[in-house]
């Protein structure tokens, strides 16, 4: 019974993308629907983050080392080819090889989740860190200079098999979109799978997932991958929307915005963490243009006042409320019922007495 | 004892810093036993189980099943022979049905198909129809350890360790886990821990008394429970 509701709310939550999909270059303007690309990028990212840490229980500090890895594949790819079809694909396959080698370390060496969380980070501030200082013109991979603090120029999208046909943004806006789709559905089936329910399995308790035979380190590790790979797909739509790689990607602010877009949005829902990343993006650049309150301050706030008050996020939360709601009504109507029963019942006796 | 010899210790030895808790332990289990391990607590009966499910590796000595060299070893390597484990404290998946449960230990090892029909016989089997769609995590502990029993048995194992299986269990629940019990053996050979004397007497033909990390005597319940070092250790009285 839960399973079928949750089928039928990742149906809507399709159906409302996919009409989204069609309608958004319609409604808004070319700058919103560059910023959307974005947005969906970064929700992306998010779901990637929603599945290794919700289903799988891998609290993962630095998502946005594959996501920035995914990126950085990408644009260098794409300035050696000459097109960005290919890169595509390199782009995912970088960031999930990484990913498979760095949990490779974590879960054989049988890393505790702390320790996870810290190796994760610190990697990504490595890669922050590195490419830092990667501005001299000796820093370059073939023909693509990484520019340092500044980073690289991505190239767009372009039509596959025709290098010369580059995306409008509109178009690439169709593209991330789509991506955003197919990744969530994905990551539906997944979780619905052999694979995604040991996945949980795992994260509800080790010991017995062991003991009844799984390998619990591969598990992980493929799920890590997975995640890793969706991550830099996530950062190839990224680079698109911003026209730009830079090393800031790597940076404590956004890894630590990825757990907040989780946190807010809800572990142990794919939705959630999408609606999330959403959410923060246009509070943020919301609270951009004025100058009373700084940022990182509300950002705090809301971190805040999730942990302590809605501490499963909003979508487990706002499940949780409709739930109880639809409860009382059932049992209302019960009661109703119930009680028309008896008011009805009772002159049938008198009726019998009569005739 | 006759038949094939499944499970063998040779000079198992198990330490943890300065402290023995499993001493130089050679133990046999033949084909199709039904086995006791008792002792006070701290004889070292649970280390000497986890050291048999790849819980903790031994510091000396190996565990031989069937041919498998089992010391030091994952537990999913060990698991992966066909053993069922269960382990002292219940280990469940909280968030999850019992029905779930019980599904994930069936389709370890059958298809889709198959599990679906293991898992809805296990439940019959273990009349957990009720509490099928229960989140196993809100059930009572003599609930969660039949949950945990239902694992067990849904993976089809020839053999079989139980660490302690009627601990928080009502005293029709306990009778029932031993009929379940000698049900199981007839399929499978098992090797139950338990201090809990009466439940012992209902399941055991064979029993193995632990007293500080080695093996104290081996016989027949009867025997055992007479045996005057048997009652020292348990009572603590000094022979004089």
């Amino acid at each position: 019974m839960i399973r079928s509701r949750e089928v039928r709310w990742s149906l809507v939550a399709g159906a409302i993308g996919i009409i989204f999909l069609f309608a958004a270059p319609q409604v808004f303007e070319l700058f919103a629907i560059i910023n959307l690309t974005t947005v969906l990028a970064l929700a992306i990212l998010a779901l990637s983050l929603g599945l290794v840490w919700g289903y799988g229980g891998i609290l993962c500090f630095g998502q946005t080392t594959f996501f920035g890895l995914g990126a950085y594949a990408y644009t260098i790819a794409a300035i050696n080819i000459g097109e960005t079809t290919g890169p595509i694909f390199i782009a995912i396959f970088v960031a999930a090889a990484f990913a498979a080698i760095l949990g490779y370390f974590i879960f054989y060496g049988r890393v505790s989740d702390v320790y996870l969380a810290v190796i994760t980070l610190t990697v990504t501030l490595i890669f922050y860190s590195l490419l830092r200082r990667t501005s001299g013109p000796e820093y370059k991979i073939g023909n693509a200079l990484l520019g340092g603090f500044n980073g690289v120029t991505s190239p767009p999208l372009n039509v596959p098999g025709d290098p010369s046909n580059i995306l409008f943004p509109e178009h690439v806006f169709y593209v991330a979109m789509a991506a955003l789709i197919l990744a969530y559905f994905f990551c539906v089936w997944l979780t619905r799978t052999h694979f995604g329910r040991v996945m949980v399995a795992i994260r509800e308790n080790e010991l017995r997932a062991e003991l009844l035979g799984y390998d619990i380190r591969l598990y992980k590790l493929a799920l890590f991958a997975i995640g890793g790979g969706i991550a830099g797909m996530a950062g190839v739509l990224f680079a698109n929307g911003i026209g730009r790689v830079t090393p800031d990607i790597f940076n404590l602010y956004n890894t630590a915005l990825t757990i907040i877009w989780v946190i807010v949005g809800g572990r142990g829902t794919l939705i959630g963490p999408i609606l999330g990343a959403i959410a923060l993006f246009y509070l943020i650049s919301g609270l951009g243009t004025q100058a009373t309150v700084n940022n990182n301050l509300v950002l705090g706030i809301v971190l805040i006042v999730f942990v302590l008050l809605v501490p499963r996020g909003i979508v487990p939360g706002v499940i949780g409320i409709w739930d109880r709601t639809q409860a009382r009504s059932k049992l209302l109507r019960k009661e109703k019922r119930l009680r028309r029963r008896r008011t009805t019942r009772q002159p049938e006796p008198e009726a019998a007495n009569d005739g | 004892m006759t038949g094939e010899i499944v499970l063998e210790t040779r000079n198992l030895s198990r330490h943890f810093g300065g402290v023995v808790a499993v001493d130089r332990v050679n133990f046999t289990l033949w084909d199709n036993e039904l086995r006791c391990l008792i002792g006070p607590n701290g004889a070292g009966k649970s280390t000497f189980f986890k050291c048999l499910t790849g819980q903790l590796s031994p510091s000396e000595g190996d565990v031989v099943i069937r041919d498998f060299h089992a010391g030091g070893r994952q537990p999913h390597e060990v698991s992966r022979l066909g053993v069922g484990i269960k382990t002292q404290v219940p280990n469940v998946f909280d968030g999850l049905s019992a029905e779930e449960n019980i599904w994930l230990a069936a389709r370890r090892w059958q298809s889709a198909k198959r599990a679906k029909v293991v898992t809805d016989q296990t439940i019959e089997r273990l009349m957990l129809g009720d509490i099928r769609k229960d989140h196993v995590g809100v059930l009572a502990h003599g609930q969660r350890q039949w949950v945990e029993l239902g694992m067990v048995v849904a993976a089809e194992p020839w053999l079989v360790l139980l660490d302690e299986p009627t601990a928080g269990m009502t005293q029709e629940e306990v009778v029932r886990t031993a009929e379940l019990i000698r049900e199981i053996n007839e399929t499978a050979t098992i090797i139950v821990v338990e201090h809990d004397m009466q439940f012992i007497r209902m399941i055991a033909n064979r029993v193995t008394v632990f007293h500080e990390g080695k093996i104290l005597i081996e016989d027949s319940m009867d025997k055992v429970s007479q045996d005057k070092r048997v009652r020292e250790v348990y009572l603590g009285h000094r022979q004089k």
